[in-house]
């Protein structure tokens, strides 16, 4: 019923697909915030270590007493002392796999767990220093906590980007909506002189809007993903930067985008034309 | 039960009265003409007959319901019993004219291939089988009357509302015009006709019995036998 406008047409597309394209990378950067802070939040909750620095002869007695003060503090899970062979992998990178643990003063670690919220440790350090004064707990994990959370609120600024860039898209949608409307005053009285009720009226504007804002998106998803691709893989350091795309099944997730873009183009537009035929009454 | 009735109604635009006073009743298969001076308000008058504006003051009712209780949506739903033809057509110049004749019952919902052969009996009836696939703006005056008026009676509408509809066509035309909405109210459609030509009225009195009503002094009063 309603005729093409070329305007209004392209203005929908372009705005649909580049917002699509954005929204496949604030989805990506959620996404790999989101395994980040995932990853350092696992290993925060896994590892804490005791280091046994004490004359060789001394070592035994006091990696039994840590262990007795470890059983017995709250928070932490489990603790247990690696053995000569777990020490050994550990070292290999720098001194090979031929080093002789068993007869090097090297420094016995413990393996601490955590539960719940973790350990006080400084309480812990202050047990320790007087059960067994050559140990050191080597929190190193804490250190990422506030990466942690720095990730999380990277996390939740890519969602919040994926709001605006809905919000953005609605608007612009809802500009070429009304300016379709305006376009088509006539149309409209024409419509409603053969007896078109408000509702049939709207839905030729919303079908018509809804399908473009869903083909816009759906190449804007497309040439976004595309891109993803095209960004250096995982090093291995695991740097950030180089870890944002879609990893396993999160690439069902870009899938969202042209179904949610055209469900922002049915609201706006449905919105629009009501408002507008109201206007026009 | 009339139709349409207008009770003491009056309407005005821009801080004047247009229309004043003006009582009505279009019974059930009667014939109409409606005529006056340009822009003494035979158009506004035939808007208020079928629900596009509403009037200042009075009573209008269609079907014996008062359009100022009516929604927009309600509005929509009485002009599929009441057919307008427009002097300028009002078409949607992107559609064929077949598409444009067959608008009421895609707006309605009505399935318009069922209809197919209702649509082609009515492009012949009003001789426009050839021109179906034509653009509105491809079409002489005389044509685009007939298109309009075959889309005002697809919906076969209890009344139908002319704008002067021969406003733009040759004398032959506008009697072949005239012969098709005399048909339709044979059928027992109610007409009412907005024209100034007076002559198609003296004609078109020898061949159906109408009543001629003028708009004068923004009032309405039945014409006398000057017709």
């Amino acid at each position: 019923m309603v005729p093409p406008t070329g305007f209004t047409a392209w203005l929908t597309l372009f705005s649909a697909g580049a917002m699509a394209f954005l929204a496949v990378f604030a989805m990506a950067l959620s996404l790999a915030t989101d395994r980040l802070a995932d990853r350092w939040g696992e290993e925060l909750a896994r590892s804490s270590t005791l280091r046994i620095s004490a004359p060789q002869g001394q070592i035994q007695a006091q990696t039994e007493a840590a262990l007795r003060v470890l059983e017995t503090t709250p928070g932490i899970a489990s603790a247990r002392a690696l053995s000569d062979d777990e020490q050994r992998t550990l070292l290999e990178p720098w001194f090979g796999p031929d080093l002789p643990v068993e007869r090097l003063p090297i420094p016995r670690l413990i393996e601490i767990i955590e539960d719940g919220d973790g350990f006080d440790a400084e309480g812990l350090r202050l047990r320790l220093a007087a059960e067994a004064p050559g140990a050191v707990l080597d929190d190193h994990t804490r250190w990422r906590r506030p990466l942690v959370k720095a990730a999380s609120r990277l996390r939740l600024l890519g969602w919040l980007a994926l709001v605006l860039i809905g919000g953005a898209m609605a608007a612009m949608i809802t500009l070429a909506a009304n300016a379709a409307l305006a376009a088509n005053a006539q149309v409209i009285t024409v419509l409603r002189l053969v007896g078109a009720q408000d509702a049939y009226i709207a839905q030729a504007f919303v079908r018509r809007f809804t399908l473009r804002g869903l083909l816009g998106a759906t190449v804007g998803t497309v040439a976004g993903c595309l891109a993803t691709l095209t960004l250096p893989s995982t090093d291995i350091a695991g740097g950030f930067l180089t870890g944002l795309g879609f990893v396993g099944w999160h690439w069902l997730w870009p899938l969202l985008i042209p179904v949610m873009a055209a469900a922002v183009a049915f609201l706006s537009t449905r919105a629009a034309a009501r408002r507008t035929l109201r206007s026009m009454s | 039960m009339a139709v349409i009735e207008l009770e003491n109604v009056a309407y005005s635009y821009g801080g004047g009265e247009l229309l004043s006073d003006i009582s009505l009743r279009l019974q059930p298969g009667s014939f109409h003409f409606l005529t006056g001076p340009s822009g003494a308000g035979k158009t506004t008058l035939l808007k208020l007959c079928y629900g596009a504006l509403i009037p200042t003051a009075g009573h209008a009712r269609l079907f014996d319901t008062d359009v100022r209780t009516l929604e927009r949506d309600d509005v929509a739903l009485m002009r599929r019993r009441i057919g307008v033809v427009h002097q300028d057509c009002q078409f949607l110049d992107h559609l064929s004219v077949a598409d444009n004749i067959a608008l009421p019952l895609a707006v309605s919902g009505r399935d318009t291939l069922n209809e197919v052969a209702n649509l082609r009996e009515l492009m012949g009836w009003v001789g426009l089988k050839s021109r179906a696939d034509a653009l509105p703006p491809e079409l002489s005056g005389g044509e685009r009357q007939r298109a309009a008026l075959a889309r005002a009676v697809i919906m076969s509408p209890d009344v139908i509302l002319a704008d002067e509809p021969t406003g733009n066509v040759d004398w032959d035309m506008s009697q072949r015009l005239m012969r098709l909405l005399i048909e339709l109210n044979r059928m027992g459609k109610t007409i009412m006709i907005a024209t100034h030509d007076l002559a198609l009225i003296r004609a078109a009195k020898s061949h159906v019995q109408a009543r001629v009503l003028r708009i004068s002094n923004r009032r309405i009063q039945l014409a006398g036998a000057d017709l």
